[in-house]
């Protein structure tokens, strides 16, 4: 038994071993051999996907059609249904209500007041919960007007209004139906998997080819980004619905609807409503990417700053994005606590029982009203606002000028002895032996079934001619990855052993988490300019954020009677840990891992800006172009990556489960 | 058997498993090792049971032994796999949709282990909610509703939310939310498992107290055979989804079918199962008022053995019947098998 261990250790290292040399020398070798295209794929060799999926567009947009109805009827079917409640939202809350076009443009009613719309927001937030909330969600509001954020925050709210009821409720309706036919759940679930994978910008495109520049395009985007998570947790949480309680609905006699929503979606509403808190924070997070085709507001902002370089503007556009998320998060977490609770029944006339919704009618007409007269009541004065720009651009130079050697050191330090070694290895590295080892890999980690996942995913990346811009990528998110993980699980470990530094850990982290991924650019970039260590860093800060909560989570789920034997034992506080705390939280470490490795790859796209050489820049290329194929193949690249990690991890972490009896 | 057969399943079993039907279709009755080489699970085996008008019929069995199936099958929750389950003699495995939610509203009402109470829904507002899916008018079923709470003693907190509730008074809800349609038959699934043991031997009271006055036909499922033997006119024994034994708490405890029988009765009192019936000398005639022939032994010991002549023992009608002395009691309260 030992012996064959042994053997097998010996195995595995032999083929790291020959696997770094191999790639280290790869060039030199085929140069040797005279055999370049074991390194570099030929590009005689390779299948034109792309020109297949840009044609097949091509004919879906202008050929395709059911007897009279056109595919674009059907777009512009779907786009006329999104547009009018937008554009009522929008003329409330941002443009006002106008006649006419251009210059003969008349108002008729100008959109809500500043003033208003806070007064609107605390009535929400005392009916919600308390003053404490009121407070918050008004103070988020007022700084929006104080730092000159109003114009563009209200367009970004408008559109946020828009896609997080249809994204819930489509999400919600999908999700049901998902439940209630499991065939279409198996249907369903590898799309969902694809959506969340395949990263926005490779959807980005065909949606610009339906829907044209616009706020339409931006909000299909939107809603096609923040429904999965919605379908899926609709059906988990039906299905986590005590059996009793459906026992007991079918008892009481209900047909299949009144089970549905009488009995299962009430009992389910708390898990819900997580779900609904995800579309919220999932159309925040595509502000940003969703002003690149046409949606204005706060993310056009951002996105306008970036190009100019520009970070005083950029990061405040970009933090009144994480003040504007933070009020809409957690008015939406009160409110759906709120909708828990029966209301108690009030007596009275119709003010009495409504006196926040007077209030803030009674407000509206005023404004209406007496703002014609008076115009502070109608738009907070532009002459009164504050910027912090300059404090953040001299903040930046004062860096730059004064430890620009500390930072350059650091960089060059990653770059010589972390980045460039692995980006050589894996560069240099022949395809043919590449493919191989990861067919063995997934052989050894989940059977023929993973290997021939593997073989099949890795050769389709192959035969689409991106092999090089996918090694890059895997380079730039394994060495984020790795350090994220170095990183990340310690603290994690940390926060689990230590009550205090668990409070500041996950302070630390949910901070993180809020931010817009596009704001750790910003400072980032600032500080080490345009690069790989740059877009290192803007990643491993974005995906840090799993790899600690798993690892937080695993720690302090290990039984308490294992530490309790292991004590007992006469373990000192670092044997328990190297023994029982950390071998035993592996799997839920290995599950953190997953999801660093995902968030990293969703935010390679992103750093595409700053200049990185990957599929991520290939997707964002092909957005500049309208290049439809381009952007489809790289983006499905970026997805069978993900798709590959996740498949080997979790086969490795099923592994360790039974290893250690969790699981059989 | 004079009274009526309310409820009655002939051969119902019920397997787990791709090739459940086949083998039942191949095979109507396979043995414990067939089911297992066909790679199907056993839940329900053979089940045949009766059930009359308004008795309390317990179904006792340890976890797994299938009684949860069982009152699946009865109430169809679960499709069985073969049998049949006749409901007033009619086929209730082969009622449609329609017909099948039309007798879940208006003839079956079931208590749950844990409660099963709607969390977004007032004490009032669950126990109406049988009423308010059947389009009822609201205002009376609103009166009947409160009709039900007062009645397992909730009074006063209509308005109250489920979590806001103890245990013992989240089951008075389900009991109440079960009755409120005033069905024929009863089932309850382990209505008081959950509870506290105090809190148990309350509602049992409870219970005990609620059936005396409304007579429904009763499925009462537990794993405490002491539960059973306190409430049951019948006990059906489970074990391996198989039932064992079909009898009065106090056959069982003195004819165990089987060694895994007597395993559980071996460790009840007889003197809390035995009636005077069973101990009585027949025809005798005693002194002193006459005790009822259907008491248990353990609540007139008192009086018998402080009584130095046998006491007189009547039925149901008033006839004496035969006569009981302290010597006969004695041996019960200290005789082989009366403690645990």
């Amino acid at each position: 038994m030992i012996q064959r261990f042994d053997r097998r250790t010996v195995i595995v290292l032999a083929l790291v071993i020959v696997t770094i040399v191999l790639g280290y020398h790869g060039r030199d070798l085929s140069k040797a051999l005279d055999m370049r295209w074991i390194v570099k794929y030929p590009s005689a060799w390779v299948l034109p996907f792309k020109s297949v999926i840009s044609e097949a567009m091509r004919w879906l947009i202008e050929d395709a059609a059911i007897g009279p109805v056109s595919f674009t009827d059907v777009t512009r079917a779907i786009a006329w249904a999104i547009e009018q409640p937008y554009n009522l939202i929008l003329a409330l809350l941002a443009t006002g209500f106008v006649s006419g076009l251009g210059n003969e443009a008349q108002v008729i009613l100008p959109a809500v007041s500043w003033i208003v719309v806070i007064a609107a927001v605390l009535a929400l937030g005392h009916y919600c919960r308390d003053w404490g909330l009121a407070l918050l969600a008004g103070a988020c509001f007022l700084y929006l007007a104080v730092f000159g954020q109003w114009d563009s925050a209200m367009v970004t709210l408008a559109s946020v209004l828009i896609a997080v009821p249809i994204g819930a409720g489509g999400g919600l309706l999908v999700g049901v139906w998902a439940y209630r036919h499991p065939t279409g759940e198996k249907i369903l679930s590898p799309i969902l998997d694809l959506m969340q994978t395949i990263p926005i910008f490779a959807y980005l495109v065909p949606i610009l080819f339906m829907f044209g520049f616009g706020p339409i395009s931006a909000l299909v985007a939107t809603i096609i980004y923040a429904t999965p998570p919605m379908v899926r947790i609709t059906t988990m949480a039906l299905k986590a619905v005590d059996p009793e309680i459906v026992d007991f609905g079918r008892m009481a006699g209900t047909t299949e609807r009144q089970l549905m929503w009488r009995v299962l979606i009430p009992s389910a509403r708390q898990s819900l409503m997580v779900g609904v808190n995800q579309v919220i924070m999932l159309t925040l997070n595509m502000v940003i990417i969703a002003s690149m085709i046409g949606a204005g507001g706060l993310g056009f902002d951002v996105l306008a700053a970036l190009r100019r370089l520009d970070i005083g503007a950029g990061f405040e556009a970009g933090l009144a994005i994480v003040v504007l998320a933070i009020a809409v998060d957690r008015l939406s977490q009160a409110f759906a606590e709120r909708m828990g609770r029966m209301p108690e029944r009030t007596t009275g006339s119709f003010v009495a029982r409504h006196k926040r919704t007077v209030l803030v009618g009674a407000l509206l007409l005023m404004t209406w009203t007496v703002g014609q007269v008076i115009p502070l009541l109608q738009d907070y004065p532009a002459t009164r606002t504050l910027t912090t720009g300059a404090f953040w651009d001299d903040t930046i130079k004062y860096l730059n000028v004064n430890y620009f050697d500390q930072f350059e050191a650091v960089k060059v330090f990653f770059l010589n002895w972390f980045m460039i070694p692995i980006k050589k290895v894996l560069l240099g590295m022949p395809w043919p032996w590449a493919i191989a080892m990861l067919v063995l890999l997934g052989w050894s980690a989940g059977g023929w079934r993973l290997a021939l996942l593997c073989g099949g995913l890795a050769g389709l990346i192959l035969v689409s001619g991106l092999w090089a811009k996918a090694m890059v990528t895997v380079y730039l998110c394994g060495a984020s990855v790795v350090l994220a993980t170095v990183i990340g699980v310690p603290l994690g470990v940390w926060a689990a052993l230590n009550r205090r530094a668990g409070v500041a850990i996950n302070l630390f982290i949910d901070t993180l988490q809020t931010l817009p991924s596009f704001v750790y650019l910003i400072p980032v970039v600032m500080l080490f300019r345009v690069g790989d260590f740059t877009a290192l860093i803007a990643i491993v800060l974005y995906a840090l954020a799993p790899a600690v909560r798993y690892a937080a989570h695993g720690v302090r789920n290990v039984s308490g009677e294992l530490v309790e034997a292991g004590l007992v034992s006469g373990c000192t506080p670092l044997q328990l840990l190297r023994h029982i705390r950390l071998p035993l939280a592996l799997p839920e470490i290995l599950l953190g891992l997953n999801q660093t490795i995902m968030l990293a790859l969703s935010m390679l796209v992103i750093t595409a800006l700053v200049g990185t050489r990957d599929l991520g820049q290939e997707v964002y290329i092909a957005l500049t172009k309208a290049d439809i194929g381009r952007g489809v193949v790289a983006g499905l690249a970026i997805a069978f990556i993900a798709i590959l990690a996740d498949r080997l991890i979790k086969a490795g972490a099923q592994q360790a489960r039974i290893r250690f009896g969790l699981e059989n | 058997m004079s009274a009526k057969i309310k409820l009655a399943c002939r051969n119902v079993w019920k397997l787990y498993g791709a090739n459940a039907e086949t083998l039942l279709k191949a095979n109507p009755s396979p043995s414990a090792d067939e089911i297992r080489n066909a790679n199907t699970v056993g839940a329900v085996r053979a089940a045949n049971i009766e059930i009359e008008e308004g008795e309390i019929f317990v179904i006792m069995g340890l976890s797994g032994s299938g009684k949860s199936t069982l009152v699946r099958c009865l109430s169809r929750l679960i499709e069985p796999t073969s049998g049949e389950v006749l409901f007033d003699g009619v086929d209730l495995l082969k009622a449609d949709g329609k017909a099948l939610i039309d007798i879940r509203r208006h003839k079956m009402g079931m208590v749950f282990q844990h409660f099963a109470l709607l969390p977004h829904l007032t004490v009032l507002q669950n126990v109406m909610f049988p009423l308010t899916i059947q389009a009822a008018p609201e205002a009376e079923a609103e009166a009947r509703a409160r009709e039900v709470v007062e009645l397992v003693g909730l009074k006063g907190r209509e308005g109250n939310y489920p979590r806001q509730l103890s245990g013992g008074q989240q089951q008075r809800v389900g009991i109440a939310r079960s009755l409120v349609t005033e069905p024929d038959l009863w089932f309850l699934d382990e209505p008081f498992s959950a509870l506290d043991p105090l809190i148990r031997r309350e509602m049992q009271d409870e219970f005990l107290r609620l059936q005396g006055r409304l007579h429904k036909t009763i499925v009462f499922i537990t794993h405490d055979f002491e539960e059973a033997v306190r409430l049951a006119d019948r006990i059906a024994i489970m074990k391996d989804g198989e039932v064992i034994q079909v009898a009065t708490p106090e056959k069982l405890v003195m004819n165990p079918a089987t060694d895994y029988v007597a395993e559980f009765t071996k460790h009840i009192p007889r003197s809390k199962v035995l009636s005077l019936a069973g101990l009585m000398t027949p025809g005798a005639v005693g002194e002193g008022a006459p005790l009822l022939h259907s008491a248990k032994v353990a609540d007139v010991a008192e009086r018998i053995i402080a009584s130095d002549a046998p006491l007189s023992v009547q039925d149901d009608a008033g006839q004496i019947i035969g006569a009981v002395d302290r010597m006969a009691v004695a041996k019960v309260l200290f005789g082989e098998g009366s403690t645990p």
